[in-house]
């Protein structure tokens, strides 16, 4: 599959001349930083879906509101598209720049504005590291709670467009659970405020909407989060599996206890080995799965639930039980896991990861159906999964040199996202659609969900200006792509229900 | 109740919705969308043929290990919470029940959520997924019973609180989690400023906390959590115990406090967590501190423009819980600037072309 946008399927766009743009641009906001030159463009050309690249037209870096807003309004003036960019780690091609578009680089946007420890907030600029907020909030005993793997880099307005989750989700929620309030200009150069510092604010929750929306309907130019106190301990156990399944059933045993951990993660053997020989974490090289849980709070209340947890795992079958001895022990733990990315990384010459999720019972059908897969292609997938909230992230190795197994790679991951939806899930957890799964929409919704859809991107952003080709398909697209569907619907389980 | 009777009253009536929702969008009727019929106070009056919901009732599926359920919009909010209870679980907001008739559906449209929001978070933080009838009388379903789904926009959150103003709501799917093992209530003499500022302190650490009011100089604490820390939270706060019915009251508009004065009205005022009291000409007995300060009941004659200045340059919101009262206002809500305004409309339209959907509701315009 081509992922490129594609005016026949996507829309058409306006033709304009780069340099007329250019000049317009330069005159309405002159003090504003804009690259042009090739060489220039060549580091934005993609975000963290590296397989694709696109040179921008041009390349904006704003470091104040004017000029975001004068930027705006002549692009809607212009029609010309704008692509919002973050820190550029996304993985679903989000960030992926048009050839007719600019791309708005939020990243000069650095600034924490202001912490305060009584309300328990904090305001930010957009371009703020996941991290950064943490440690600005750690001297009070706070900190922001949604920490995706890559919170050294991502930034908090790429967290609010993809509403980015991380392994203590289950527990502490979503980006969306954790921001109050987001200032946004529309396409048009309009400032709003979405939220409020109270916890509502009157009429429709717009905010909400703004999470998640993948830079579709807005740019996030400022955000207000909730922070959280430091919980007083958090031990974490973890237990080896002969069997993946068994290791599955132990987490909704772990919940049918009553117990909601603070983390709660499961790694499959090929993820084992890659976090053992990139980390040295510790970890058991023979078990078929391992489960991590962690259980934070107050240390009285842990270690009651740590026992509670530990007789669980041992009626669910688990050959070994350990519990991190030591606060380095703990932080050992976590780096395999929050380093299986780059760990399978270094196993293939490429992997490609997927994001899908399932209600938990359909684990075992699934994992099955995902190692079919493997068999069948003949490519390896190792299993990284936030357990606790059904997130899977099969990560598909494969080799771009070899002729094909790109595709093949893209064919083996469609698939298993078509697996997750069948099992009553969806195509993406945390990643986003952007651009890499605008066709497995498709399979998720149908036409009249995705007109929805269109009408709501519609009420803001009328030109379809916002990041065209993303996160929605076009009926167009999903018509071609779903007669490509019917022609070769091999799903593996037909006997599933369909939603 | 048992899970026999619950299924008893077991009815799907989408398809038919869906019939009465097509033939209004098809003559241009507008709609007044009936749950439990016991929130009328509530919002501006709406002029429409009723779409009734409450026989659109029953659980469809609950799986307490997946912490996730599925319910018909008509379905009682007390017969779910039952079903939920049998499993020791809850929904976490605890949405206020205004009478036995109150529907889930209605409490998620007005997304109003009880003591335990500060803590716990909102009705929408806990809405996974909906079946939404459209203005043209189709049933789609958007989120999921996942925990984790960002396919899409997240129609489900925005309908919650939309007061059926942008679709109707058929079927939800909810989060739900383990009701705590150990609880305890207490109450404490106290002085506002005082308490305000206990608050603030107790805030930064991590107790467990999941309900705190301030009224006539008491302050309520709940303690919710493991029986270890609520035994040693409880030791080092002191106090009195307090019924645990006490929050119930208060989320229910129950208390005392609610009964309000001739010539006064209600308002709740939403306000940014740690917000000093108000400067307005109101006796400390006619106000209830909810929410660890950031809800404020207030009983006053005090007029909308005036208490929503005071609100507004706090960073916050006045809604009056007594439109209908003398000296209620005649617009509940806080209106919205103009930009604000005009993406409510352009929503609006594109999802209720024609204004079938519990028109005026929310504000004159939609
Ligand atoms: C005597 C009397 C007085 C009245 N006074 C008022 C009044 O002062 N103000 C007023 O606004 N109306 C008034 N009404 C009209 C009517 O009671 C409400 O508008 C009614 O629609 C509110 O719903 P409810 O209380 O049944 O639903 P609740 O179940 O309490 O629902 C509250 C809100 O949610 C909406 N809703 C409920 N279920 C759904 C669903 N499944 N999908 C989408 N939306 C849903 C309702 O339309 C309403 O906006 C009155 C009616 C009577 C008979
Ligand atoms: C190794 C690795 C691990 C990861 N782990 C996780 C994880 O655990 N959990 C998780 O959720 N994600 C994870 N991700 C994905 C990624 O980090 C997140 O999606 C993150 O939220 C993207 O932020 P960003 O600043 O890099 O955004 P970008 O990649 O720059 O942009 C992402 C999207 O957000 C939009 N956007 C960015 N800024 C704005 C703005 N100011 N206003 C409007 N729209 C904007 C863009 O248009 C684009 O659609 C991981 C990525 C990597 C590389």
């Amino acid at each position: 599959m081509n992922i490129l946008f594609d005016e026949r399927l996507d829309g058409e766009l306006a033709r304009r001349d780069k340099a007329e743009v250019l000049t317009d641009i330069q005159q309405a906001v002159p003090t504003l930083t804009l690259l042009h030159r090739e060489e220039d463009l060549r580091p934005f050309e993609c975000d963290g879906l590296a397989a694709y690249r696109v040179l921008p037209m041009l390349v904006a870096l704003p470091e104040n509101l004017e000029q975001v807003e004068a930027l705006l309004k002549r692009c809607h003036a212009l029609d010309v598209p704008v692509v919002t960019r973050g820190a550029g780690t996304g993985l679903s091609g989000g960030a992926l720049p048009l050839e007719q578009g600019v791309l708005l680089v939020m990243s000069r946007f650095n600034k924490i504005l202001s912490v305060d420890p009584d309300a328990r907030l904090a305001r930010v600029q957009p371009g703020v590291r996941n991290l950064a907020i943490s440690e600005a909030a750690a001297p009070y005993g706070l900190y922001y709670a949604p920490d995706p793997s890559s919170q050294i880099a991502c930034s908090i307005g790429g967290n609010v467009a993809e509403n980015a989750g991380g392994v203590h989700c289950l527990k502490y929620g979503l980006t969306v659970h954790n921001v109050l309030r987001v200032d946004v200009l529309t396409i048009e150069g309009e400032h709003m405020t979405l939220g409020a510092e109270s916890l509502d604010a009157p009429g429709f929750d717009l905010l909400a909407l703004m999470n998640g929306s993948e830079g579709m309907l807005g740019v996030v130019t400022e955000i207000t989060v909730n922070l959280l106190p430091k919980p007083e301990t958090a031990k974490v156990l973890m237990a080896s599996f002969d069997d993946v399944e068994k290791a599955g059933r132990a987490v909704g045993d772990i919940i049918a206890a009553g117990i909601i951990p603070g983390g709660l993660e499961m790694m499959d053997k090929l993820a084992i080995k890659a976090a053992e020989d990139f980390v040295k974490a510790g970890y058991p090289l023979d078990a078929e799965a391992i489960l991590l849980c962690e259980l934070d709070g107050v240390e009285a209340d842990v270690d009651d639930d740590c026992e509670t947890v530990r007789r669980v795992l041992e009626k669910a079958g688990a050959t070994q039980i350990q519990q991190a001895r030591d606060e380095a022990e703990r932080a050992k733990f976590w780096a395999g896991r929050k380093n299986a990315f780059p760990a399978v990384g270094r196993m293939s010459p490429d992997y490609y990861c997927m994001d899908g999720t399932i209600p938990r019972r359909e684990l075992p059908r699934v994992l099955k159906g995902i190692a079919a897969l493997s068999e069948q292609s003949g490519l390896a997938v190792a299993n990284v999964f936030h357990a606790g909230d059904g997130n899977m992230h099969p990560l598909i190795l494969f080799d771009a040199n070899k002729e094909g197994e790109l595709a093949l790679a893209e064919d083996v991951g469609g698939k298993i996202l078509e697996l997750c939806v069948a099992a009553g899930g969806s195509i993406t957890g945390e990643h986003g659609v952007g651009r890499e799964k605008i066709n497995q929409m498709c399979s998720q919704f149908q036409a009249d969900e995705i007109s929805v859809f269109h009408a709501l991107k519609a009420a803001f952003d009328p030109k379809r200006l916002l990041n065209p080709g993303k996160n929605i398909p076009t009926l167009a697209r999903c018509a071609e792509f779903g007669a490509m569907h019917v022609h070769n619907n091999e799903l593996p389980h037909p006997e599933l229900p369909r939603f | 109740m048992t899970d026999l009777a619950i299924h008893a009253a077991d009815c799907d009536i989408s398809k038919r919705l869906c019939d009465q929702v097509r033939t209004a969008y098809e003559t241009r009727t507008p709609l007044r969308i009936v749950g439990g019929d016991t929130r009328a106070f509530y919002g501006r009056p709406v002029e429409g043929q009723p779409l009734s919901m409450a026989e659109h009732n029953g659980i469809v599926s609950y799986d307490p290990v997946e912490l996730v359920v599925t319910v018909r919009a008509g379905t009682r909010l007390s017969a779910l919470q039952a079903a939920l209870a049998e499993h020791h679980q809850m929904l976490p907001f605890e949405p206020p029940s205004f009478g036995e008739d109150s529907t889930i559906g209605g409490a998620v449209a007005t997304g109003l959520s009880g003591p335990r929001r500060p803590w716990a978070g909102a009705a929408r933080d806990f809405v996974l997924g909906t079946r939404v009838i459209t203005q043209e009388g189709k049933l789609l379903r958007f989120g999921g019973e996942v925990m984790k789904n960002v396919a899409g926009y997240d129609l489900s959150r925005l309908m919650t609180g939309a007061q059926g103003t942008l679709g109707v709501l058929a079927d939800i799917s909810f989060k739900v989690l383990p009701i705590p093992t150990a609880s305890h209530c207490l109450r404490l003499s106290m002085s506002l400023d005082d308490a305000l500022g206990t608050l603030a302190k107790l805030g930064r650490q991590p107790l467990p906390i999941t309900a705190a009011a301030w009224h006539a100089g008491e302050l309520f604490i709940r303690l919710e959590g493991g029986t270890s820390s609520v035994k040693a939270t409880q030791e080092s706060l002191g106090g009195e115990p307090l019924e645990a019915s006490f929050w119930a009251s208060l989320r229910d508009h129950t208390h005392d406090f609610f009964n309000v004065n001739e010539g006064q009205a209600l308002w709740r005022l939403s306000l940014p967590p740690n917000t000093a009291p108000l400067a307005l000409d109101i006796p400390e007995t006619d106000i209830f501190y909810d929410w660890g300060g950031s809800q404020r009941w207030v009983k006053t004659a005090l007029d909308a423009q005036t208490l929503r200045a005071a609100c507004q340059a706090a960073g916050g919101h006045a809604t009056c819980y007594t439109p209908n009262a003398q000296g209620g206002a005649s617009e509940p809500f806080t209106p919205l600037n103009a930009v604000l305004e005009k993406y409510h409309r352009n929503l609006k339209t594109q999802l209720d072309a024609h204004g079938i959907f519990n028109p005026g509701r929310l504000y004159a315009a939609f």
